[in-house]
């Protein structure tokens, strides 16, 4: 049977895949065929995800792409791929009158050149096929909405769209589509060790339409469609995830 | 650590609307009319950057009065 949302025979590179969404993409992805390569700073959680991936063929790297060299000497190392998806991100929340440019930058670093880079390496080394599939992982915030204390997590997911519709419009020609998933929010360990406390969260929950949050997974099958061919005429575009909470 | 008088000026300026001469080590800060979660996130931010100390939201939740407050700071910092 002809499947048009298939990743069978593609290779696909994801990163922050150790845990929340970077974690069911992988899992995702190589239950759809694909073959995933997948990256992140935590090593033992990075192979938590590898043990959780079906198939064969897959590898991993341990590697801390906040860092520039990092992202150089990891490129070369990869095979060539048909899709990237960047998961990698961190939030902080910071009131606007305390973003100093050092907290502004934290932020940029993993969730906007981390990811500009890694793709612009990707292509410079002839590592991303003609037909292969870039997509963000950006968010509702800075994008549809903001929140309080969410100025500089915004700015970057509001960075990462401008961006990819000029690279949508630049890579075109090279048969790369690229595009962005903008979740609403979604049960990861992103919350673990923040300033934000369990019950804003449960209060936040009720705001949401369909009353919860999302699954990881839920964003995965979004990632899995840009991926595939099922999206071939798709790019430069926003794809909103969000339980209804933009509506209202 | 720097005396409590300091500690109370920096959360007052988190404040825009309650007077600064309200506060006293013994205010319960959670009950002032302007508090808000965005307040709470200028504390936890003020206290990262003024003492080099990360409170979490939990810290705030147990803490009733200023001084309870400036006791976690305190105990954090040592």
């Amino acid at each position: 049977m002809n499947n048009p949302f298939t990743l069978q025979g593609k290779v696909i590179l994801v990163t922050g895949a150790s845990s929340g969404i970077g974690r069911a993409v992988a899992i995702e992805c190589s239950r759809m065929g694909a073959k995933v390569i997948i990256t992140a700073r935590n090593s033992s959680r990075l192979e938590e995800t590898f043990s959780q991936l079906e198939g064969k063929g897959h590898s991993l790297f341990t590697a801390d792409i906040s860092k520039p060299d990092v992202i150089e000497n990891m490129i070369p190392n990869l095979p060539s791929l048909d899709g990237i998806t960047h998961c990698a991100g961190i939030i902080k929340n910071i009131p606007f009158v305390y973003a100093s440019p050092e907290n502004i930058e934290e932020v940029m670093k993993i969730n906007f050149y981390a990811p500009a880079e890694i793709t612009r390496m990707s292509i410079k080394a002839k590592k991303l096929k003609r037909d292969s599939s870039v997509v963000f992982i950006s968010s509702v915030s800075g994008v549809f909405c903001s929140a309080i204390a969410s100025s500089v997590y915004s700015a970057s997911k509001g960075a990462i769209n401008g961006l990819l519709k000029g690279m949508a419009l630049d890579l075109a020609p090279k048969g790369i589509r690229v595009n962005s998933i903008n979740p609403g929010v979604v049960e990861t360990h992103i919350f673990d060790a923040d300033v934000i406390s369990r019950e804003q969260l449960e209060e936040d929950k009720k705001r949401y339409p369909l009353k919860r949050f999302g699954k990881p997974e839920e964003i995965a099958y979004a990632a899995v469609y840009l991926l595939s061919d099922a999206s071939a005429w798709i790019t430069g575009t926003n794809l909103l995830i969000d339980g209804g909470y933009t509506l209202l | 650590m720097e005396k409590i008088n300091n500690f109370i000026t920096n959360i007052a300026e988190q404040f825009d609307e309650t007077p600064p001469n309200l506060f006293t080590p013994e205010t319960k800060f959670k009950d002032l009319d302007e508090w808000s979660s965005l307040i709470a996130l200028s504390l936890i931010a003020m206290i990262d950057l003024e003492y080099n100390v990360k409170i979490r939201a939990e810290d705030i939740r147990k803490s009733t009065t200023i001084n309870d407050l400036y006791e976690i700071v305190k105990a954090k910092m040592q």
